[in-house]
């Protein structure tokens, strides 16, 4: 049976990992590779790199990076951040990163999920979306949340499919941050919208939230950061818990 | 050890060169037939669109040389699926190897079916000390039906060929590559042969 994933998410800056990160038995908690190696041998299913540096130390950082992970990890890992031609993903697959995820410049140029999923297949193409319910309605934002699209979460997700991309990544700001559980409600939406997998994001705070995730939202991965980086909750206990609560994982 | 990874611009060939390496040994990526022909294992990677991934086989003229390889080569992913005697995808023409057409799954299951699933029924040198029903990563939209050369079963929405073999050749869908541990036992099983 295919099993919900579990995915730990890094914010890199510079090559370094950044916010959140208090590893106890890390040498160094800002290395992604140290990081990357830990998470993938507690069992996370995949892990996803989010670079936030400005755009011309990310042409200098990211892609040995990406290389220094790819010798390091064999777990499938993606990468996003900045990512806004054909030419920039191709130097992040040949360099070992499986997919990519692509975010304002999808939206700002839809064409280019298109363009990716035909030349690199459907499989490494991530829509990631950030969408925030204002007066009942989920509305897409840009560029890490501060600008507001006129685009509504569901149509955008169905036009992401129907453009050929593998997975969406959905997060939501209302959630994010808070600890207090994802947006069940919008992610069983989502789900029934579109008939590719749903990475849930934003939200996590125990391990009874990611059991809902994944009964309630019917997601299909989960993504979180800050609960992982600080050991709030372990890989290896949450899925024991998930088992427990009859949701499919690997262990 | 010489190993070549087919280079025909779809594959993934840098995570299998990796994987090859973190197993103490390493491979040349090329789409060299001279080179390919005289590899003592050829591994054929592959992620991406069958059709375009076709026309560039035939491009270089690998999809001459594959299918009258004698040593031992794995298929990986769609590498398997174009091993195959056609595809759904984009209705292309695969090499032959495997005489089974491979199919698009319904839209009863989410499409690709992409994460971290089980095979079993395994059945072949291949999975040398691989229990049954340990987890792989898969991530594909099209899928071999069960068949006489399947050596590996997965059930997705139903049972499917998730391994193949006929004679020297073999491919599998998962992705042995990132597939942790389990993956890698695969790998150097395939190098052990």
């Amino acid at each position: 049976m295919l099993t919900k994933r579990i995915i730990p998410c890094l914010d890199i800056k510079n090559g370094r990992t950044v916010k959140g990160v208090n590893f106890i038995d890390l040498k160094d908690a800002g290395d992604p590779v140290e990081l990357a190696k830990k998470y993938t041998e507690t069992g996370a299913d995949e892990l996803v790199f989010l670079d936030i540096s400005a755009t011309e130390e990310r042409r200098k950082t990211l892609i040995p990076l990406v290389r220094e992970v790819a010798k390091a990890i064999n777990i499938p890992f993606t990468v996003g951040g900045g990512i806004s031609s054909a030419e920039d993903v191709k130097l992040l697959l040949q360099n070992g990163a499986d997919k990519v995820s692509i975010n304002s410049s999808a939206v700002k140029n839809p064409s280019l999920i298109t363009e990716l999923a035909q030349e690199f297949g459907s499989q490494c193409v991530v829509v990631a979306i950030d969408a925030k319910l204002i007066d009942n309605q989920w509305k897409v934002h840009l560029m890490g949340g501060k600008t507001a699209a006129k685009l509504d979460l569901f149509q955008w997700a169905k036009e992401a499919q129907d453009r050929g991309a593998g997975e969406i990544l959905f997060t939501s700001m209302n959630n994010d941050g808070t600890k207090k559980g994802f947006a069940n409600e919008a992610l069983a939406k989502l789900s029934e919208t579109v008939n590719i997998p749903i990475i849930a994001s934003g939200g996590a705070g125990t391990m009874q939230h990611f059991a809902d995730a994944f009964i309630n939202g019917k997601a299909d991965a989960a993504l979180a950061a800050s609960v992982f980086h600080y050991q709030e909750i372990e890989i290896p206990q949450l899925k024991q818990f998930l088992k427990e609560k009859n949701v499919s994982v690997r262990i | 050890m010489k190993i070549a990874i087919i280079d025909y611009d779809s594959g993934n060939t840098q995570s299998v060169l990796f994987a090859l390496e973190s197993l103490g040994f390493t491979g040349i990526i090329t789409k060299d037939k001279d080179e390919i022909t005289t590899a003592d294992k050829v591994i054929f990677p592959g992620v991406g669109e069958a059709g375009s991934a076709m026309k560039k086989l035939q491009e270089s003229g690998l999809d001459l040389v594959i299918p009258t390889l004698q040593q031992p080569v794995l298929g990986i992913c769609l590498g398997m699926q174009l091993m195959c005697n056609t595809t759904e995808e984009s209705n292309t023409k695969g090499l032959g190897i495997f005489e089974v057409n491979v199919l698009k799954f319904p839209n009863t299951v989410k499409v690709p079916q992409m994460g971290w699933n089980t095979i079993y029924n395994l059945n072949s040198p291949l999975f040398t000390g691989i229990p049954e029903n340990e987890y792989l990563y898969l991530v594909h939209s099209f899928y071999a039906p069960l068949n006489e050369n399947a050596i590996a079963v997965t059930q997705y929405g139903q049972e499917y060929a998730s391994a193949l073999q006929k004679e020297n050749f073999y491919g599998v869908q998962f992705h042995p590559e990132k597939s942790g541990k389990i993956g890698a036992q695969i790998l150097s099983n395939f190098l052990s042969l």
